[in-house]
């Protein structure tokens, strides 16, 4: 038994010191150059090409319409055959990875914005540079630069947020308050408009008995949303902006801050918010919303379509002034990027598929399956109230570059923390300054190394 | 030819072959490489589908490796830093606890209730095993489904604690930081505790009334019948029980993923979720398989201290 014996081990360190993990990927290799003059805009001019697109809009009105989109491209140009690969979110996060670095990775990808994700990848040189697209197709004249920023990147992939563009969104995200009109009209009380109406509206809720705010955390992310959207209240946009995207420059330990975490503890302490709310589930929270449950509850867009089928014309949404400046702030985003890999042959055939399902046109069709389109959200024709009111909220955030981003996009880590630290504050295991220490020393370690 | 003559001729055939062999000297099973043809077929399954990918994790595991570019060579700081990081030292913790929760209170209640059934004859017995044993059936992902809205604060366990006057008690037992651990660990028992209880069912039902009746008229009472009969009788479906709970408990990741997602705060993350987050969510491909790595050492190291149990003798 002792030769094989050997011979295991033998083979054991052999494997161990032949290829490093990694070394065989298809990233990291020589750079592109980069020129106007070698890309080309006319898919009907590319020959034969197919393209393989993996992405994750599987859920209802998100998969009719890029079910709609592929097959309008593809009658468009007969000479690209689209092959399409889609995934839950939580499927596409987990085989990413394994298939951007494959020998022969798809062409085109919905990259997540987040560091972990778009920004790994860029730093792995894993996407292609879409600058020169950008000017060809004049997507500055399309998108603000506010969205436009939530997928660039530096070519080292280490400043978020500025640099070369990497991908394209379709649709909007913006997190605001949804407010049950009829619960508001029993008060005696308007829409609020400034975060002085909301402080008004809640304490009248409470005296009135009614829950002010329904809030259920327990996958706490919505913790993030709640944190994020009065923080906004406080702090300036432009330190939210560093702080979300990781830059240096600002600091968590700050008076404002401080003020916005004290916030949510005092609004816990009077009752504003759902008792339990870290044993509740969002999904439970917007339904008991729903019900009636809750005069207001800090929700994102996405769930504009089931608040609709639940509750009719019974629900607006808001998003609120912050003081010291007359047009409303808010956390937002966009959805995932399209984005084009650096393996792929057909980077026009890519681009003009990109630049095809985030169109004008394209947004008529994102609009009509139920979403909200990333641009020209005003222009768009609809009939319930509730989308109305979202689709001019959106407007009115990105026209006055007023989107924050997700707290969570600020390091890889940062979701984690954030999350847990969120409901450690609002449960009072963690006092408001504590809090703050915490998120100030992931951040320092971050811009610091 | 009748058939009493060919099983003659036939026995007489297969002897002189026999003496053919010892003839030729070659005991049965010779050549003995001839066994690797055997085992060959899973043995390169085996091979491909788990030796491979441990080594791989293994040599993984002393990289800094992000999924995506060159990993580099870090030796054994990834094994360092689950030592050093005291979330990850929380999360091997708390699996502890679940080892408690998984293990050792269903082997203890399935003991007791194994050896009350032993005792008595139940009616319906079979009824009683299969729901006991129904938990084990359910996907873990529906389990934990079920029992995330059992908890709520609306949900089953408050309503009835609050009908029996102890409202105080109620609350959210999922987003409680000192409470999420036990309730995530409750539902492992309630798992358990029908695998562990039909196993020693199984164990007890070997054992010959004689010895009970023995150990009566003895004088034994029904504690000195279960520690000098049953016990003794079932250590070895104990040891399956052990071993296969604690690798439940250690492995444990679809309950928490779907319960608590490793909250409220830290309070409830395990290893194998680190595992999944880092490998995942951080890309941090390196660290995860060294705590992989780590786990697979645990469980290993725990199954062989459990094996002992059964060699006592």
């Amino acid at each position: 038994m002792r030769r094989p014996h050997c011979a295991a081990v033998a083979l054991t360190a052999l494997v161990i010191a032949a290829c490093a993990p990694g070394s065989g990927s298809a990233g990291g290799d020589a750079e592109t150059p980069y020129g106007a003059g070698e890309i080309n805009t006319d898919p009907a001019s590319l020959g034969e090409v197919t393209l393989t697109v993996w992405d994750q809009e599987v859920r209802g009105g998100q998969d009719a319409q890029i079910e709609a989109l592929n097959a309008a491209f593809q009658d468009e140009y007969p000479n690209i055959t689209i092959e399409r690969v889609s995934r839950s979110f939580e499927d596409l996060q987990a085989t990413l990875r394994l298939a951007i670095t494959d020998d022969e990775p798809p062409d085109v990808v919905q990259a997540n914005n987040g560091r972990a994700d778009m920004g790994a990848f860029v730093q792995a040189g894993l996407l292609t540079n879409l600058d020169p697209y950008r000017a060809a197709y004049a997507w500055p004249d399309r998108f603000p630069t506010s969205i436009l920023s939530y997928s660039s990147y530096t070519e080292d992939g280490v400043t978020f947020g500025e640099g070369s563009l990497w991908g394209l969104p379709q649709m909007g995200e913006v997190v605001g308050f949804y407010y049950n009109k009829a619960l508001l009209a029993q008060l005696g009380i308007d829409a609020p408009v400034t975060w002085d109406d909301l402080d008004a509206a809640l304490a009248a809720a409470k005296a009135a008995g009614q829950l002010p705010l329904q809030f259920g955390n327990l996958e706490a992310w919505p913790g993030i949303h709640l944190f994020g959207a009065v923080q906004s209240r406080y702090t300036p946009a432009d330190q939210i902006r560093d702080l979300g995207f990781g830059r240096p420059g600002a600091e968590w330990t700050t008076e404002e801050n401080l003020q916005a975490a004290q916030t949510l503890v005092d609004w816990v302490d009077a009752g504003y918010v759902t008792p339990e709310f870290n044993g509740i589930t969002p999904d439970d929270a917007w339904q008991a919303f729903a019900q009636g449950e809750g005069v207001f509850m800090l929700g994102g867009t996405w769930l504009l379509a089931d608040l609709m089928d639940a509750m009719g014309d019974d629900v607006g949404f808001t998003v609120l002034i912050a003081p010291g400046t007359d047009m409303p702030v808010a956390t937002g985003g966009t959805s995932l990027p399209f984005a084009v890999t650096d393996a792929t042959e057909d980077a026009d055939a890519a681009a003009a598929y990109i630049d095809y399902i985030t169109s004008f046109d394209a947004m008529e069709i994102v609009t009509e399956k139920g979403n909200l389109p990333v641009v020209e959200a005003s222009e768009q024709q609809v009939s319930a109230s509730l989308q109305g009111e979202a689709f001019a909220a959106w407007d009115a955030v990105t026209g006055s570059d007023g989107l924050l981003p997700y707290l969570d996009y600020a390091t890889p880590n940062s979701y984690d923390l954030l999350t847990a630290q969120v409901q450690a504050l609002m449960a009072g295991e963690t006092e408001p300054s504590e809090f703050l220490e915490q998120l100030q020393a992931e951040y320092e370690s971050f811009v610091g190394g | 030819m009748s058939a009493a003559e060919a099983q003659t001729a036939a026995s007489a055939a297969a002897a002189d072959r026999s003496a053919r062999r010892e003839r030729r000297g070659a005991p049965p099973g010779e050549p003995r490489r001839v066994g690797y043809v055997y085992v060959a077929p899973a043995l390169v399954i085996y091979a491909v589908f788990l030796l491979f990918p441990l080594v791989r994790a293994v040599q993984i595991s002393f990289y800094k490796w992000d999924g995506l570019t060159l990993g580099g060579w870090v030796g054994l700081r990834n094994y360092a830093d689950i030592l050093a990081d005291p979330a990850l030292r929380a999360a091997f913790g708390h699996a502890a606890v679940l080892v408690v929760f998984f293990a050792l209170i269903p082997t203890a209640v399935g003991l007791v209730l194994a050896s009350v059934v032993a005792r008595a004859r139940v009616r319906g017995l079979t009824f009683f095993r299969t729901v006991i044993f129904l938990p084990q059936v359910v996907a873990m992902v529906v389990v934990a489904v079920t029992w995330r809205q059992i908890y709520a604060p609306d949900g089953p366990i408050n309503d009835v604690l609050r009908f029996v006057g102890l409202g105080d008690l109620a609350r959210g037992w999922l987003g409680d930081f000192d409470l999420a651990l036990p309730a995530v660990g409750m539902v492992g028992t309630w798992v358990s505790i029908g695998l562990c209880f039909v196993l020693f069912l199984a164990g007890t039902g070997k054992i010959p009334r004689e010895l009970y009746e023995a150990a009566r008229i003895d004088g034994a009472g029904p504690i000195r019948e279960f520690v000098s009969v049953t016990l003794p009788a079932v250590r070895n479906e104990i040891v399956v029980a052990l071993t296969l709970t604690v690798i439940a408990a250690l492995r444990t990741f679809d309950l928490v993923y779907v319960t608590t997602g490793g909250g409220p705060g830290n309070a409830t993350t395990v290893p194998s979720y680190e595992v999944y987050r880092r490998a995942f969510e951080l890309g941090a491909v390196g660290s995860a398989a060294a705590i992989g790595v780590t786990l697979t050492a645990i469980i290993l190291l725990l199954n062989l201290v459990i094996a002992r149990i059964g060699e006592q003798p």
